[in-house]
């Protein structure tokens, strides 16, 4: 099944090819390898998490963003100890 | 899984539907727009983590489910067709055109090959000089730029034998259609993610001011559900009609410039029918007056259109977020993913698939539940 506007990131694992619109990278997504075009992601370097929809690369990662959903739970799960309420 | 196992963990997910459940004071419908997110709903059961006055309705995103009929019949006539390969994504074979779908068209021998990306296609065809192939481009901005790409790739190639059947729509011009019908019951919006990687944020502030509805840019695991609903309700508690973005670590305000360069390359916006909704004006994306030699409607001719045939499958008010799967009568019973009468029931981002996946078994010990 090919899901179209689904993507989970996979790390960046090497760069072939100088041509802007050739230039390719192999992806690992959790062991899975493909190769994907990366011509939309000039910034992206190995290491990096891409997301990747039908074989195009179009978004690198943001760590501190993805850090940051955390730390506001731990925020505000200390708010939630202080005023605690039945779930639904 | 860096990046996913951690949005699926149980005390982020319930912490987050605690939270949801203190700040929601009044009755309030939001839709997912994509797909992918309702599946998400479904599989992991988030909506029953929400509060009962808190209810998700699921939109249109799924290419699969609004892809017309009559596009659907072009790409078999085309597969029929001597010296014709027709290269497809996966989800697209078990579509019900008007009589078959392009999986039985394979079984009677037509070429149809599934690939899983456009840029796949194009090397088949630098590979197979002797067949046309067409790759039959359906689906939303996330995968215009990789479509668009192909055409690029393969004129840079000098390629002859590869065209586009082109069918691609746009989120925006649906919201505005979902807001602007009679029915409408949407007060706030769960934008789908990856198209905002491409896209960014800007073309949703018209719409939450026109409609006085907020837009969150939400991504597709439980945590980031979640944190798309909570965003959600706080703006419609305060009252407040904004775009914010619950998806920072993969959309950046302004979208992927250099995707929406080569899609304005390639594409041009386009009038467009959508299965179960309708023609809705500047809806989707054609191909450039430059790139005509691409389009394979030209190239080959517009096979001659069937004639609509009854159906009982209620796609549109479901695409609509007017009805859910199990109020259709046919539901699990004449349409199941084996035998569907509608997209819906196909795709791996259809609300009916979802359901009936996941959640079947339920429906049926519990008739209350819908």
């Amino acid at each position: 099944m090919a899901f179209m506007c689904l993507a989970v990131p996979g790390r960046l694992l090497d760069i072939a090819g100088d041509d802007e619109m050739f230039r390719t990278g192999r992806v690992s997504f959790g062991g899975v390898i493909k190769t994907v075009s990366l011509a939309c992601v000039p910034e992206a370097r190995v290491d990096d998490y891409v997301v990747v929809h039908v074989g195009m690369a179009l978004s690198v990662v943001d760590e501190a963003e993805a850090a940051r959903v955390f730390a506001l739970l731990a925020e505000m799960g200390e708010l939630a100890d202080l005023e605690p309420e039945p779930p639904p | 899984m860096k990046f996913v196992d951690e949005y699926r963990e149980a005390p982020a997910v319930h912490a987050l539907a605690a939270a949801i459940a203190r700040r929601t004071t009044r009755p309030w419908t939001l839709m997912e727009i994509c797909g992918g997110q309702t599946h998400s709903i479904v599989k992991f059961g988030l909506d029953e983590l929400l509060p009962t006055n808190l209810t998700l309705v699921h939109g249109p995103g799924c290419p699969v489910c609004v892809t017309p009929v009559g596009l659907i019949d072009a790409a078999i006539a085309l597969a029929g067709r001597p010296g014709v390969t027709v290269c497809s994504f996966g989800d697209m074979l078990r579509v019900p055109g008007s009589g078959v779908d392009l999986l039985t068209a394979r079984a009677r021998g037509g070429a149809v090959r599934i690939v899983y990306s456009p840029l796949d296609a194009v090397a088949y065809a630098a590979a197979h000089p002797e067949r046309e192939v067409v790759f039959f481009a359906v689906g939303f901005e996330t995968t215009a730029p990789a479509n668009a790409m192909a055409v690029l790739q393969a004129r840079r190639a000098g390629l002859r034998n590869f065209t586009l059947l082109v069918s691609h729509v746009l989120v925006p011009p649906a919201m505005e259609a979902i807001l602007g019908s009679p029915g409408n019951r949407v007060q706030g919006f769960l934008a789908a993610g990856h198209v905002c990687t491409v896209m960014g944020l800007a073309e949703y502030s018209p719409l939450a001011e026109r409609f006085r509805v907020p837009i969150v840019v939400t991504g597709f695991e439980p945590v980031d559900i979640l944190q798309g609903v909570l965003d959600c309700v706080d703006h419609l508690e305060a009252g407040r009609a904004e775009v914010t973005n619950a998806y920072a670590r993969a959309v950046r305000t302004a979208g992927n410039p250099h995707a929406q360069r080569v899609m304005r390359d390639v594409f041009t916006v386009v009038d467009r029918e959508w299965r179960g909704l309708g023609l809705i004006p500047r809806s989707g994306l054609g191909l450039r007056p430059e790139f005509a030699e691409f389009d394979a409607l030209r190239r080959h001719g517009r096979p001659e259109p069937a004639p609509p045939t009854p159906t009982e499958c209620i796609a549109g008010d479901i695409l609509r977020g007017q009805a859910k799967p199990a109020e259709c009568p046919a539901y699990g019973v004449r349409c199941t993913p084996e035998h569907p009468l509608g997209a819906p029931m196909v795709s791996s981002e259809g609300a009916c698939a979802a359901y009936y996946r996941y959640r079947r078994r339920v429906e049926h010990a519990d008739p209350s539940f819908a």
